[in-house]
């Protein structure tokens, strides 16, 4: 069969000359992965969760602890599980979702440099985990101020700024972590049962490891995530403890996150 | 304006995309058109960067996709309908377009009534959507930015008769007004009623390009008999090229008289005889992409 060419084909119109539009502000890129966060029902109902679950631990901590010496400490602690143990899995969706769902197509064919999506889903998730922190705190405020008022106490409020800020600094790891999975797996079934085993499993067996073994007990914050970040609901971190954190942060999070991005930057897009 | 050059992609040893080079003109449609698997698909993902190419350039609009300012509103996208977020309302995914292209809001509304879609339906969630209802949701979202040119991935998938020709309007207008349209599929009538240039592809290389008349032209004759290879014998003995295709036939490039009478000189009773338009066309894609073709290779397993 005879293939033929197409130069012979007339052009029947030529549209006007229009000029190039400009670049998308990475403003838009913050604006638009912020709203995806909220806008699927999954998202709208993980972050609503944490919102009621943060009551529900107030009230909670209200009904079954003793008021008479209940502090804020105590329902800082009650409404930091929510934060923990749900939050995070926002943080792996954000990114997971995109290759699950499969809108990784349309997000990179209108924003091809995949770096700036990326680190725009990065920021958003270090802003939500402390946006959903301070409702949490809030939350946490209202409790004590109202059980101090039932009570007939004063309230008392027993947590530093700089400790908030260490819980704080705490949970974002945790947001991290979890965002670290997404991005490493590109999975939402895996980044959320990884976040889980790491979250709930590991703390398990690492403790179980320490009671077994005096070595791992007084060597476990050096290579375990979890343990590191105990100590920062705390006040009073030590300088070592310090190194701990730093050292299995890079360990667990930022190499396996820079894994992660090599791969995805890579990646065929499907 | 869509330039293919040399683009080829290895998986391993294997090549799904061989050395293509073509144009999609402004003003015209371009149906990319082969089997399943051919490489289409390929093709046009490397063209909008979302697969990187082995070797080979696609430009689009004399650049690169991934040097596009804002990519959306030069170029639109439909790679595939089905690849929405099922817990957004149809709505919502045209918002976040919309405002990932700095585009007012006003401008989904206004898409959302040229690709029909209503405001009941545009509030439900894509995951409740008919494949043709994410077909026009795709279409909405390729046309958001007033792009000039459009690539979409089997854009008919989905739809019903009306919907094709609803489709075909739609791209004939885009076209009219200056734009480039290159849209694949692996059905033939699709691309015969949407499209001005076709292009042939077949285990990833391209097998045969030009316009849709030309391509027609090259059909020949169609031609059949009781004896199908005594004709084809015949006629190849009148010095005439024929093959056998499919049911019977017989496709013979020469004229109907000169066929006619080469079977007549051979004493062979013809039961049909015709140009061969669309028929020649259907048997010049199935002869061309036929070694990628399934349904061949467990048919010759069975006769053997």
């Amino acid at each position: 069969m005879t293939a033929t060419t197409m130069e012979t084909t007339p052009v029947t119109t030529a549209r006007p000359e229009r000029s190039v539009p400009a670049p998308i502000p990475f403003t838009r890129l913050l604006d638009v992965e912020w709203r995806k966060m909220f806008d699927t029902r999954t998202g709208f109902w993980l972050l609503t969760g944490v919102g009621i679950l943060s009551l529900i631990a107030t009230a909670a901590t209200m009904i079954f602890g003793n008021r008479e010496t209940l502090t804020y400490d105590d329902f800082a602690a009650a409404v930091g599980i929510p934060v923990t143990v749900i939050l995070p899995v926002l943080g792996a969706l954000s990114v997971s979702s995109e290759w699950g769902q499969r809108t990784s197509l349309t997000t990179f064919t209108l924003v091809p440099s995949r770096g700036r999506v990326i680190q725009a889903k990065f920021l958003v998730i270090v802003a939500v985990g402390l946006a959903s922190l301070a409702v949490a705190f809030g939350a946490g405020a209202i409790g004590n101020l109202v059980n101090a008022g039932i009570a007939g106490v004063t309230p008392d409020w027993n947590i530093s700024l700089g400790t908030l800020s260490q819980i704080a600094l705490a949970d974002e790891i945790n947001m991290l972590m979890a965002f670290m999975l997404g991005v490493l797996l590109r999975n939402s079934p895996g980044a959320v049962v990884g976040y889980f085993v790491y979250a709930l499993v590991l703390p398990g067996v690492s403790g179980a490891l320490a009671d077994a073994q005096q070595w791992w007990m007084d060597n476990a914050g050096w290579f375990d995530l979890r343990t590191a970040t105990i100590p920062l609901y705390d006040a009073g971190v030590t300088g070592e403890q310090w190194a701990q954190l730093g050292v299995s942060t890079l360990i667990w999070l930022v190499l396996p996150l820079a894994i992660g991005l090599r791969m995805l930057m890579r990646s065929e897009v499907k | 304006m869509i330039t293919i050059e040399s683009l080829t992609k290895s998986y391993g040893g294997f090549r799904a995309v061989d050395e293509v080079t073509f144009t999609a003109r402004p003003g015209r449609v371009t149906g990319f058109l082969g089997p399943n698997g051919a490489g289409k698909s390929t093709t046009m993902r490397i063209v909008v960067g979302l697969t990187p190419a082995t070797s080979g350039s696609a430009t689009l609009l004399g650049r690169e996709y991934a040097d596009l300012p804002n990519p959306g509103r030069e170029v639109g996208v439909l790679l595939d309908a089905s690849a929405q977020h099922a817990g957004r309302t149809g709505r919502e995914v045209l918002n976040i377009a919309a405002r990932t292209m700095g585009l007012p809001k006003s401008r989904v509304g206004e898409m959302l009534e040229r690709v029909s879609l209503t405001e009941e339906e545009a509030a439900r969630r894509v995951g409740n959507y008919s494949l043709g209802m994410r077909q026009r949701l795709g279409i909405a979202a390729a046309l958001l930015g007033d792009p000039e040119v459009l690539i979409l991935d089997e854009p008919a998938n989905g739809l019903d008769p009306a919907g094709i020709r609803w489709m075909r309007d739609l791209l004939r207008g885009f076209a009219d007004g200056g734009g480039t349209v290159l849209l694949s599929s692996h059905l033939l009538h699709e691309i015969e009623v949407i499209a001005d240039d076709i292009v042939v592809i077949g285990n990833g290389r391209i097998v045969a390009q030009g316009t849709k008349e030309e391509l027609l032209a090259a059909g020949g004759t169609l031609v059949r008999a009781a004896d199908q290879s005594a004709l084809v014998a015949a006629l190849q003995a009148a010095g005439l090229k024929a093959r056998p295709g499919a049911s019977g036939v017989v496709l013979a490039e020469a004229g109907l008289a000169t066929v006619g009478a080469a079977a007549f000189a051979a004493g062979i009773p013809l039961t049909e005889l015709r140009a061969a338009d669309s028929a020649g066309l259907e048997e010049m894609f199935l002869a061309l992409t036929a070694e990628s073709q399934r349904d061949h290779l467990s048919a010759e397993g069975a006769a053997a």
